[in-house]
């Protein structure tokens, strides 16, 4: 009985095969819609681990300048430096000291002649400060409260700078990333819908074009199974074929851009991150997109096929 | 082997009752033909027997299965017990003799070598040997019903339904169907035959149960036609 029942499975697999072929335009186009939907499934997932990336990238860079008055003592910059390592919210301090800061300010200007002939001319008018990394850039206000205390202050040259101008990109991009993931998700149904729809009519057509045999089969005592089974296979095989399209598709893409265009990023998005995000989880995303593919592949024709065994009563 | 007990069909759509407490017993290799005017329930009586209808009351039981307590999913393991001939053939176009004879072992799992072993068997049995390789559509009527009762028996069904195999057929072809069907009547299959035609009723000489109005109007172990 064993060997009878594989002996099926063989036969209903190779039907689906035939079924696919026999099909062959409307299988194509079922694939066609399916890897788009799989492609939006695939790009709102890489941009959204993108954009989260640069947004961590961008939070590490956010820092707190505590600057200094020059007649500050090494004991009493130290003791500051220990107080401020006992707040939950500081990861890391950096001393920079007058020269540090000078050599940091030609660096950054270099290209500015007149920036760096006002400089020179003077004595040296940048202060030394201490530069905080926080844990969560978002609460300050303990750090504040500190370093507002009339002891603390009277070291500090100027005012703390807390990057300000900085956060406010950082929420202007966290917001761009919330948006394209919503869109992302909305895309991925409407398509998602549409390729459950497309699915279905496939396969009730294959049934329709095949009514006299299925019906015949029926009369000689085929199972249920048996019948419904050679659908399966057929859009199980429209999923998987959509699945490795979208990620060859995905894997070209990458390819032309980083090595053709040699594009870094593309908008907001930063293509080398991307690109080997989708390297390194290739395996993972490649089960993804084929485990999706079959799962709407299947469920669609498993309403078709039942819909047609509900009303020919086999 | 097959068993009615006071069964009624109504279809509730027609609102017309096509059945009527019809009690019939039928023995194992008995030989069958059941007649009535078109619309007397023969056909319904031949769907009820291959579950394709389900009564409205009574009790059926066909080798052994009752089909109150027949589970739809149990539905195609009996049909595999029961051999079904159709007047209009029902064969595959785009399969040859051959092929259509075995796509009735394959949907079932036999496997390919004892399918090549079997179909060539039944096909000398019908009297096809030899057009194996032949497409539905190059054979004669008869020829076709031959193949549609071969693709009925390779499974060596216990019962063999023919429903009106003759009715699209000359004379010759149809008494060359009727032949096979007694034939495997004497290997021991149980036949059930509806039939229009006076002269085969009359010259087999078998049972012959009238059905009329959804009823059975006679009942005769070695009946003639006498609608």
């Amino acid at each position: 009985m064993k060997s009878r029942k594989f002996v099926m499975f063989g036969r209903i697999i190779k039907g689906g095969a035939v079924n696919f072929l026999r099909n062959a335009w409307l299988s194509i186009a079922a694939m066609a819609v399916m890897v788009v939907t799989l492609s939006i499934v695939l790009f709102s997932f890489i941009s959204n681990a993108t954009l989260t990336n640069t947004i961590q990238d961008i939070r590490d860079r956010i820092d707190v300048s505590v600057f200094l008055i020059d007649e500050i003592t090494q004991e009493q910059r130290e003791d500051l430096m220990s107080q401020l390592k006992e707040i939950d919210n500081v990861r890391a301090i950096e001393y920079v000291s007058k020269d540090q800061a000078l050599a940091d300010y030609v660096e950054l200007n270099k290209d500015n002649i007149d920036l760096q002939l006002a400089i020179s001319q003077t004595d040296n008018p940048l202060p030394a400060s201490l530069r905080l990394k926080l844990v969560n850039p978002d609460i300050i206000d303990e750090l504040k409260g500190f370093l507002d205390q009339p002891d603390i202050k009277k070291f500090q040259s100027d005012e703390t700078s807390y990057s300000g101008d900085r956060k406010e990109a950082i929420d202007k991009i966290a917001g761009a990333t919330t948006f394209i993931r919503q869109a992302g998700i909305v895309g991925v149904v409407i398509f998602a819908a549409i390729s459950v729809l497309i699915i279905f009519n496939t396969i009730q057509m294959a049934i329709f074009n095949r009514r006299d045999e299925l019906s015949i089969m029926r009369l000689l005592g085929a199972s249920r199974w048996y019948i419904r089974g050679p659908f399966l296979v057929e859009s199980l095989l429209i999923g998987v074929l959509a699945a490795l399209i979208s990620v060859g598709l995905c894997k070209a893409i990458f390819t032309i851009a980083s090595e053709t265009l040699g594009a870094s990023s593309f908008g907001l998005l930063d293509i080398a991150y991307s690109s080997r995000f989708f390297a390194d989880n290739f395996w993972p995303i490649l089960g993804i997109q084929l485990g999706l593919g079959m799962f709407i592949a299947v469920t669609s024709s498993f309403i078709a096929t039942q819909r047609y065994l509900r009303l020919s009563k086999a | 082997m097959i068993l009615l007990d006071r069964v009624s069909k109504t279809y509730n759509r027609k609102g017309a009752t096509a059945l009527e407490r019809i009690s019939l017993h039928i023995e194992q290799k008995e030989f069958v033909i059941i007649v009535g005017a078109s619309g007397a329930g023969k056909s319904t009586l031949l769907k009820l027997l291959t579950r394709e209808e389900k009564p409205t009351t009574g009790k059926i039981i066909v080798g052994g299965i009752d089909y109150e307590h027949l589970h739809d999913r149990d539905v195609p393991k009996l049909r595999r017990k029961i051999g079904v001939v159709f007047q209009d053939f029902k064969l595959l176009p785009n399969k040859n003799v051959y092929e259509n004879v075995a796509f009735a072992l394959e949907i079932i799992g036999i496997s390919s070598k004892e399918i090549k072993h079997t179909v060539p068997r039944v096909l000398d049995i019908v009297g096809l040997k030899g057009k194996e390789k032949s497409m539905p559509q190059e054979l004669s009527g008869g020829e076709r019903q031959r193949v549609a009762i071969a693709r009925a028996i390779v499974r060596q069904p216990k019962i063999l339904i023919a429903d009106e195999p003759t009715g699209n057929l000359d004379p010759k072809h149809a008494w060359d169907v009727i032949r096979v069907l007694e034939k495997i009547n004497k290997y021991g299959t149980t036949v059930l035959l509806t039939t229009h035609n006076q002269d085969i009723v009359n010259k087999l000489k078998r049972r012959v149960i009238t059905i009329a109005d959804g009823k059975v109007a006679s009942d005769h172990a070695s009946g003639e036609y006498t609608l």
